[in-house]
C-alpha cells in the first residue's frame, strides 16, 4: 500500500508524459506526412506540365549546348522519381534551391515576399472579424428585418463583385479623387529604405525604428488593399455568424435563459456567442490561411509584392525551386493556422481540455 | 448593435484616414512605373530580358552605340575611333582616356578584353552574340588583346561587313564591366557573375543602388561621368503590372512616367492634354508562322492565300491602335535595308481563287498556338473571323506564353501567334526568318524558319553573304530586293510592328524612348 502511494505519483507524471509525447509526436508525424505529400503533388504537377524551365532561363535565342547545359544543371535529364529524391535530400537539408525568375535563394526571396502578404491579411482578418461578426450577431438577432437584409445584402455583394474591379473603383476614389489613401505599393518611392528591414513588416519595422512618418505613410498605403481584403473575409464571417447564432438562439437554453429573466444582451453576447466560439473560430481561422496565401489579383492592383503573385509567376514561368518552396510555406500557414485553432478551442471550450 | 458598429467604422475611419497632401515626386528624381518582373540578371554577359537592357545601358557604357536620332549608324561611346583591316577580319579600337569607372578604377583596354572574354567564357545565353562573330570560349584568349592602355584589337574569324560587327558591339550584352571591381567579386571562377546579377560595376551616367525583383529599382546618378554629370540624382523604377494603376499614380503625381499605358488609357491622357505622349517604334515584330510540315501549308499557294486574309488596316485602326503599325516585312522600320513594302492586303477573292488553284476550294481546319496575352488572342479571333471567309476553320490554343514557346520550338504547331524583337540593330539579326542551313530534327540551332520546317536555299545563300557586304549602300539594297523575293514565298504572315508609348508628366524634360531599351539613356532628361 505505502509501495503504491509512493510509487503513484511519478507514474502519473510519466504516464501524462507519455501521452503528451504520444500526441505530440502523432502531430509531428501527421505533419511531416502532410508535408511529404504536399511536396510530392506539387512535384508532379510541376513535372506534368508542358512549359520548359530551361528555356526561362537561358531564353528563346540561346543556342542548342547551352540551352542542354542548363537543362543539364536544373537536373532535368534525370528520372523524375530521382529528381523528386534529390530535391526532398535538399529541403531536408535546409535548401529550397535557387528561383529561376530571381536568380536569388527561394527562402530569401519568400523571407522578402511573405512579410508583405502577412502585414495585409493580418489587417484584412482583423477588419473581417471586427465588422464581420458584429454583422452577423446583428442579422442573426434582427432576423428577416432590415438590418438582417442589409447584412446580408452585403455580404453578397462582398461574395460577387470581382475583387480586381473593386480595387481599381477603390483606387480611383480614395486615392484619386479623394486622395484619402495611398496608392499602388507599400509605401511613396521617398520614404522607401528609411527604416531598415527587421521583421519585414513596413509597419513593425517603422515602429521600432520610430520613424512615424514611414509608419503613416505605410498605413496610408495598406489601408485601401486590406479593406478590401477585409471586406472579403467579412462577407464570409458574417454569413457564418449569422447561421451559427440562428442555430443556438433556437435551442432550449436560451428560452430558458431569457424566462429566468436574463437580459437580453446577456443571452445573446454571453450564452449564445459562447456557444459558436468554437466553430467561429475554424471560420476565422480557414478565412486567415486563405488571406495569407496572397490574393494574387489584389497584389496585381496595389503593385503589392507578396507571396500570391510570387506564386502566380513562377507557377507561369515553371520556376519549380520557387513554387514549391511557397508551396511549402503556405503549408505551414495552413498547418500553423490549425495548431493555432486547436489551442484556442481548449481555451474557449472547457471540454476540449 | 448597429450603432455599435457605425462607431467603430466611424472611429476607425477618423483614426486611419486623414487626408494626405498631393503627391510629388522628388525634383531631382525620375520615378517611373514598368513591369520589370522579365528580369532575372543584370550580368551584362548573362542578360537577356528585355527590361535589363534599360537598367544595364544607364550603368555601362560601351564601346559604340546605335544612333537614337538614326538608327542605321553608330557613333562613338567609349572608343573614339576604329580602324577595319583590308581583309575585314581585325579590329582596332581607339579607346577613350580619362574615363573612370564608379569605383574609381580607371579605364583601359584590359576591361574591354576582360568584358568580351566573359561574355565568351560564361557561354550563358547571350554568348551566341559574340560566338556569330568568331570568338569562343576555346579561342577568346588569342583573338582578343589589349596593345596597349588604350587600343584594344579583335580578330574575327571571317572579314563581316564592318556595320554588321559595329552594330552588334553596340548591343548592351557588349557593356564595359570594370574588371578589377568584378574579379573582387568573382567566387569560384564565376567571372564576378553572381555578384553583377544585382550589382553594377560600369562606367555608366548612374549606378545601381537597390535592385529588388518585382518591386522596385533605383540608380544614382555618378558625378565624374565622362560626358557631363547627369542632371537628376536618382532614377527610379517601381514595379506596377496593372496599367489602370499607372494612370492613376502618373495622374496623382506618385510617379513621373508610366511605361505601360494601353489605348484605353491613353486616349483620356491625349484629350486631356496636360501629359506629354512620347514615342517609339521599336524593334519588336507580331506575326504568325506557318509550320510547312503541317499540311496544307507546304503549299506556297495556300501560305500567299493566308496573306490575303487578314485584316491588317482593321485591326490596327481599331483594338491595336496606338501600340503597332502594319509591317509586313521581316526588318523594323528604322533599320538599315527596311524597305517599306506591304504587299497584302484583306482580300477574300483573291486567297479563293489562290486556295482553289492549290486544290482546297472546300476550306480545311487549322489550330494557331498563342500566348494568352490579350492583344494576341484579340488578334487571333480576328484573324478567325476572316479565315473564315474562305472556309478555313481556325481553333484557338490560348497558353501561357512559355507553354507555346515550348510547343513552338518542337514545331508541333500548325500555326503560331506571337512576337519576335531584335537582339541588336542591324538587319543580320532577322535572318532567323529568311536562313536555314539545317532543316533537319536535330539541327543545333533552331532559328524561326527551322520552327516552322521552311528551308529555301537560294534565300539562305543571299542572307548569309549580306552580312559579308563591306559596302553599305550595297548591303541595304540587297536586304530591299531580298524582302520582296521573300514576301511571296515565306511561311510567316508578318502583322506589326510594336509601338512604344510613354505617358509623361509636364515637369519632366527631354524625356526619350529609343527602338530598343539599349538607347533609353537617362542623363539628359531633367525636371523643371
Amino acid at each position: 500500500m505505502s509501495d503504491t502511494l509512493v510509487k503513484r505519483p511519478p507514474n502519473l507524471i510519466g504516464s501524462r508524459l507519455g501521452r503528451h509525447a504520444r500526441s505530440l509526436g502523432g502531430i509531428l508525424a501527421s505533419i511531416a506526412f502532410t508535408f511529404l505529400g504536399l511536396l510530392c503533388i506539387t512535384f508532379v504537377i510541376g513535372r506534368v506540365i508542358p512549359i520548359d524551365p530551361a528555356l526561362a532561363i537561358v531564353g528563346d535565342r540561346a543556342p542548342a549546348h547551352v540551352y542542354d547545359r542548363a537543362r543539364e544543371e536544373l537536373g532535368l535529364n534525370l528520372p523524375i522519381w530521382q529528381q523528386f529524391f534529390i530535391y526532398v535530400g535538399q529541403v531536408l537539408r535546409g535548401d529550397f534551391g535557387t528561383s529561376i525568375l530571381t536568380g536569388r535563394p527561394v527562402m530569401e526571396d519568400i523571407a522578402r515576399v511573405f512579410p508583405a502578404t502577412l502585414e495585409l491579411a493580418t489587417l484584412g482578418i482583423i477588419i473581417g472579424v471586427v465588422f464581420g461578426v458584429p454583422m452577423g450577431v446583428l442579422a442573426a438577432v434582427k432576423r428577416d428585418r432590415w438590418a438582417d437584409q442589409l447584412v446580408r445584402v452585403i455580404g453578397l455583394v462582398g461574395y460577387s463583385v470581382p475583387i480586381f474591379w473593386l480595387g481599381l473603383v477603390g483606387l480611383l476614389i480614395f486615392y484619386a479623387r479623394l486622395g484619402w489613401v495611398g496608392g499602388s505599393g507599400r509605401l511613396d518611392f521617398f520614404h522607401e529604405g528609411i527604416a531598415p528591414t527587421i521583421t519585414g513588416v513596413i509597419l513593425i519595422d517603422s515602429a521600432i525604428a520610430g520613424e512615424w512618418d514611414v509608419f503613416r505613410n505605410a498605413l496610408h498605403h495598406i489601408l485601401l488593399p486590406a479593406a478590401l481584403l477585409g471586406y472579403f473575409s467579412l462577407a464570409y464571417i458574417s454569413r457564418m455568424t449569422r447561421s451559427l447564432m440562428l442555430e443556438q438562439l433556437n435551442q432550449e437554453y436560451i428560452i430558458t435563459a431569457r424566462v429566468k429573466g436574463v437580459s437580453e444582451r446577456r443571452v445573446i453576447w454571453v450564452h449564445a456567442l459562447r456557444n459558436i466560439l468554437v466553430p467561429l473560430i475554424t471560420v476565422i481561422a480557414l478565412s486567415y490561411a486563405s488571406l495569407l496565401e496572397g490574393s494574387v489579383l489584389t497584389e496585381i492592383v496595389f503593385a503589392w509584392p507578396g507571396l500570391g503573385r510570387y506564386l502566380t509567376n513562377a507557377l507561369l514561368a515553371a520556376d519549380m525551386a520557387a513554387v514549391l518552396g511557397a508551396t511549402f510555406v503556405v503549408g505551414l500557414v495552413f498547418v500553423g493556422v490549425n495548431l493555432l485553432s486547436d489551442l484556442l478551442y481548449r481555451l474557449v471550450d472547457p471540454r476540449a481540455k | 448593435m448597429l450603432k455599435t458598429v457605425l462607431a467603430t467604422t466611424a472611429l476607425a475611419t477618423a483614426l486611419l484616414v486623414s487626408p494626405s497632401l498631393q503627391a510629388v515626386t522628388p525634383a531631382d528624381a525620375l520615378v517611373q512605373a514598368s513591369r520589370f518582373d522579365d528580369i532575372i540578371s543584370l550580368d551584362p554577359a548573362e542578360m537577356y530580358e528585355i527590361s535589363a537592357f534599360e537598367i544595364v545601358t544607364n550603368a555601362y557604357d560601351k564601346l559604340v552605340a546605335y544612333d537614337t536620332e538614326d538608327t542605321s549608324r553608330v557613333v562613338p561611346q567609349l572608343a573614339e575611333s576604329w580602324e577595319v583591316s583590308e581583309d575585314g577580319t581585325t579590329f582596332t579600337f581607339k579607346l577613350r582616356e580619362g574615363v573612370t569607372f564608379h569605383s574609381g578604377n580607371p579605364f583601359t583596354a584590359e576591361d574591354v578584353v576582360y568584358s568580351f572574354s566573359r561574355l565568351a567564357a560564361l557561354d550563358k545565353g547571350p554568348a551566341f552574340l559574340i560566338q556569330d562573330l568568331g570568338v569562343t570560349p576555346d579561342n577568346y584568349q588569342d583573338v582578343l588583346r589589349a596593345v596597349d592602355e588604350h587600343t584594344f584589337e579583335m580578330t574575327l574569324d571571317q572579314g563581316y561587313a564592318p556595320s554588321f560587327v559595329l552594330n552588334v558591339l553596340s548591343g548592351g550584352n557588349f557593356s564595359i564591366v570594370d574588371s578589377a571591381l568584378a574579379q573582387e567579386h568573382e567566387v569560384d571562377g564565376d567571372w564576378g557573375s553572381e555578384w553583377l546579377k544585382t550589382n553594377s560595376a560600369g562606367s555608366g551616367p548612374f549606378q545601381l543602388d537597390q535592385m529588388v525583383p518585382n518591386d522596385r529599382i533605383v540608380m544614382s546618378r555618378f558625378d565624374s561621368y565622362w560626358q557631363g554629370a547627369p542632371e537628376l540624382a536618382r532614377l527610379m523604377w517601381r514595379h506596377v503590372e496593372e496599367p489602370a494603376s499607372q494612370r492613376l499614380l502618373l495622374e496623382q503625381g506618385d510617379i513621373d512616367v508610366a511605361r505601360n499605358l494601353l489605348a484605353d488609357q491613353l486616349e483620356p491622357l491625349r484629350q486631356g492634354g496636360e501629359m506629354q505622349l512620347v514615342e517609339a517604334r521599336l524593334g519588336t515584330q507580331l506575326y504568325m508562322g506557318l509550320n510547312v510540315s503541317h499540311e496544307p501549308l507546304d503549299d506556297v499557294r495556300v501560305r500567299q492565300a493566308l496573306k490575303y486574309l487578314v485584316d491588317y488596316e482593321g485591326m490596327v485602326e481599331t483594338f491595336m491602335r496606338d501600340a503597332w503599325i502594319v509591317n509586313q516585312t521581316f526588318l523594323p522600320e528604322g533599320m538599315l535595308g527596311h524597305l517599306d513594302s506591304q504587299p497584302f492586303s484583306f482580300d477574300p477573292e483573291k486567297a479563293k481563287e489562290l486556295l482553289a488553284e492549290a486544290g482546297y476550294e472546300d476550306g480545311f481546319s487549322l489550330s494557331v498556338n498563342v500566348a494568352s496575352a490579350q492583344e494576341r488572342l484579340d488578334t487571333a479571333q480576328a484573324v478567325q473571323a476572316t479565315f473564315a471567309q474562305a472556309g478555313i476553320e481556325l481553333e484557338i490554343l490560348p497558353s501561357d506564353a512559355r507553354t507555346a514557346l515550348t510547343t513552338y520550338r518542337a514545331r508541333e504547331h500548325d500555326i503560331y501567334l506571337g512576337t519576335w524583337g531584335i537582339d541588336y540593330f542591324d538587319p543580320a539579326t532577322n535572318a532567323v526568318f529568311v536562313a536555314n542551313s539545317d532543316n533537319s530534327p536535330e539541327a543545333a540551332s533552331t532559328p524561326l524558319t527551322w520552327r516552322n520546317a521552311w528551308q529555301d536555299e537560294e534565300l539562305t545563300a543571299r542572307v548569309q553573304e549580306l552580312a559579308l557586304e563591306s559596302d553599305e549602300d550595297a548591303r541595304a539594297a540587297g536586304y530591299q530586293a531580298l524582302i520582296e523575293d521573300w514576301q511571296e514565298v515565306s511561311p510567316f504572315i508578318m502583322l506589326f510592328q510594336q509601338v512604344a508609348i510613354a505617358a509623361v508628366r509636364p515637369e519632366v524634360k527631354d524625356f526619350r524612348l529609343a527602338p530598343t531599351n539599349d538607347g533609353n539613356r537617362y542623363h539628359r532628361v531633367s525636371k523643371e
